[in-house]
């Protein structure tokens, strides 16, 4: 079942969010997202799926502030989203954002910049971070020692450590091998139950949306909307085994078919541009 | 130390052990040059004797000046040029083509605008070095991910923050190599401009030692130069590869 804590309300929601780059370099403007409505509650997972290029991460980009949406009105806890990072909102990119300057503690501590603690606080909830993404005995490495999952891990305990109550993930693990991938989802898994944080999912792999989240958004061709959500009913309490279950390959199989024919218009197979499934 | 630095010594070893065998010989007469460990002996009793203390503190002082100008307005420039795309594209091939100019030309010049004093020196230094610090820094600052200005964006960084914190720590690698091109093209300036005109500094007494054939001066002096020039460079190569081997390269 799906577990809902606190006001299910209000937390993030977007309506009627689209986004068209303006015209550049003798390029036609491009209607990259939208219209589309989203309504998130505290607590839940929620994963994107979508054919590539179909502005997934610009949706993510437009929940993070860090571009403007061109139409509709996107809210953070009651606050409008607008140009700027709201407070409360972490992400994690799919490229790696380590600071190969730093060695793995002091780019967790790079999340509490700005954070007003004193000096002992801050060492706590490093250690804490660190202690959540299992990288307790690699404070004192330096990114380049790590492997590809491990610097992510270390992103990964960057944004916790800031105590965000949304976290978004663009890809995290696109670049990460299939078993790797299946373990840093266990992860994930554990530190959305342990942080009690909502995680916004984006994916382009169907099992692991499926594997994952509660609630999973499938996005249309470019412009992108939201054509399907599909609620899952897993259990709060998961893993990657999950994927024994009989109702998980009937999820895949679902998130498949709303998918299949926007798939086949981004690689230029497609019917007429526009059409949606039922 | 690796087989290849033990070759490397050997070369210069062996280089300066022929030189020895060659004026020991006679073959170079001692008007010419002394022998490498008369020179060495020469340095050792300028140094002590301090009668040159005026001179180095000079030439090192106006160097260093030239140098931090250099870089200082080199990061600066290269850190404002990046966000001014149209400006950059005008100054690039400028750049691309300013070691082509022999800015010693303009040595007379600045004497003129600037008078007889350190001050010509110093600019020679720092216009030798500036432009090789903009572009590696603007090199540098190509390089940085986007991931990480997304980062610095969402941790709510200042603009000043994001600069000193993200962006010129990830470009430090290449803007390293232009401190080092920096300090070889500022001793290069200073002490260039110390030969052609005038009253003080390394390069002025070395120019003065030739022209009354006082090798026991000339000679120290310059093995003096090459030292210092050696010693900065490995420094800085030194702390370079310590750079690099944190970031996993080389």
């Amino acid at each position: 079942m799906v577990t809902v804590a606190g006001d299910a309300r209000g937390f993030l929601s977007l309506r009627n969010v689209g986004k068209v780059f303006a015209a550049r370099d003798g390029r036609a403007p491009l209607h990259a997202l939208g219209p589309l409505d989203l309504e998130l509650e505290r607590g839940e997972f929620f994963a994107v799926v979508g054919p590539s290029g179909c502005g997934k991460s610009t949706l993510l980009e437009l929940i993070a502030g860090l571009t403007p949406a061109s139409e509709g009105s996107l809210e953070f806890e009651g606050r409008p989203i607008a140009g700027e990072a709201p407070e409360g909102i972490g992400v994690v990119f799919q490229d790696d954002a380590s600071l190969p300057w730093l060695d793995v503690a002091d780019n967790v501590a790079f999340g509490l910049r700005r954070a007003n603690l004193d000096g002992e606080e801050k060492k706590k909830r490093v250690r804490d971070a660190l202690a959540l993404v299992g990288l307790s005995d690699f404070a004192t490495s330096y990114p380049a020692q790590l492997s590809g999952g491990m610097r992510q891990r270390v992103c990964i305990a960057r944004t916790l450590v800031m105590q965000p109550e949304l976290i978004l993930l663009d890809e995290p693990f696109g670049a990460l091998d299939q078993q790797t991938r299946l373990l840093m989802g266990d992860e994930l898994l554990r530190l959305w139950r342990e942080t009690h944080a909502t995680v916004f999912l984006i994916t382009h792999a169907l099992d692991e949306a499926a594997m994952l989240a509660d609630r999973i958004g499938v996005m249309s061709a470019r412009p992108g909307r939201l054509i399907d959500v599909v609620e899952t009913r897993w259990p709060r309490e998961r893993d990657s085994r999950i994927i024994e279950h009989p109702e998980f390959g009937a999820i895949t199989a679902r998130l498949w078919k709303s998918l299949r024919r926007e798939s086949m218009k981004t690689i230029g197979r497609g019917g007429n541009p526009g059409a949606q499934e039922p | 130390m690796s087989r290849v630095a033990w070759y490397r010594l050997a070369v210069v070893a062996g280089a300066i052990g022929l030189l020895e065998l060659l004026c020991l010989a006679g073959v170079i007469d001692k008007f010419t040059m002394q022998a490498p460990h008369l020179i060495a002996r020469d340095l050792y009793r300028m140094l002590v004797s301090g009668r040159m203390n005026t001179a180095i503190g000079k030439t090192l002082s106006n160097t260093l000046l030239a140098l931090v100008l250099a870089l200082v307005m080199g990061i600066a420039t290269g850190a404002l040029l990046h966000r001014l795309r149209a400006l950059r594209d005008t100054l690039d091939p400028l750049f691309a083509t300013y070691y082509a100019v022999p800015v010693f030309a303009f040595y007379p010049f600045f004497i003129v605008v600037f008078g007889l004093g350190d001050l010509p020196q110093v600019l020679i230094g720092f216009m030798l070095g500036v432009v090789a610090v903009i572009v590696n820094t603007l090199n540098g600052l190509d390089r940085v991910p986007a991931v990480l200005a997304k980062t610095a964006r969402i941790m709510r960084l200042s603009p000043v923050d994001t600069a000193l914190r993200m962006t010129l720590p990830s470009a430090a690698p290449y803007i390293v190599t232009g401190v080092k091109l920096a300090v070889a093209y500022a001793f290069i300036g200073v002490i260039g401009s110390e030969f052609i005109m005038s009253r003080g500094g390394v390069g002025y007494e070395i120019s003065f030692a030739y022209t009354s054939f006082d090798n026991a001066t000339m000679y120290p002096l310059i093995v003096l130069i090459l030292l210092a020039s050696v010693v900065i460079n490995s420094a800085l190569s030194a702390w370079e590869r310590r750079l690099l081997s944190r970031r996993g390269k080389r």
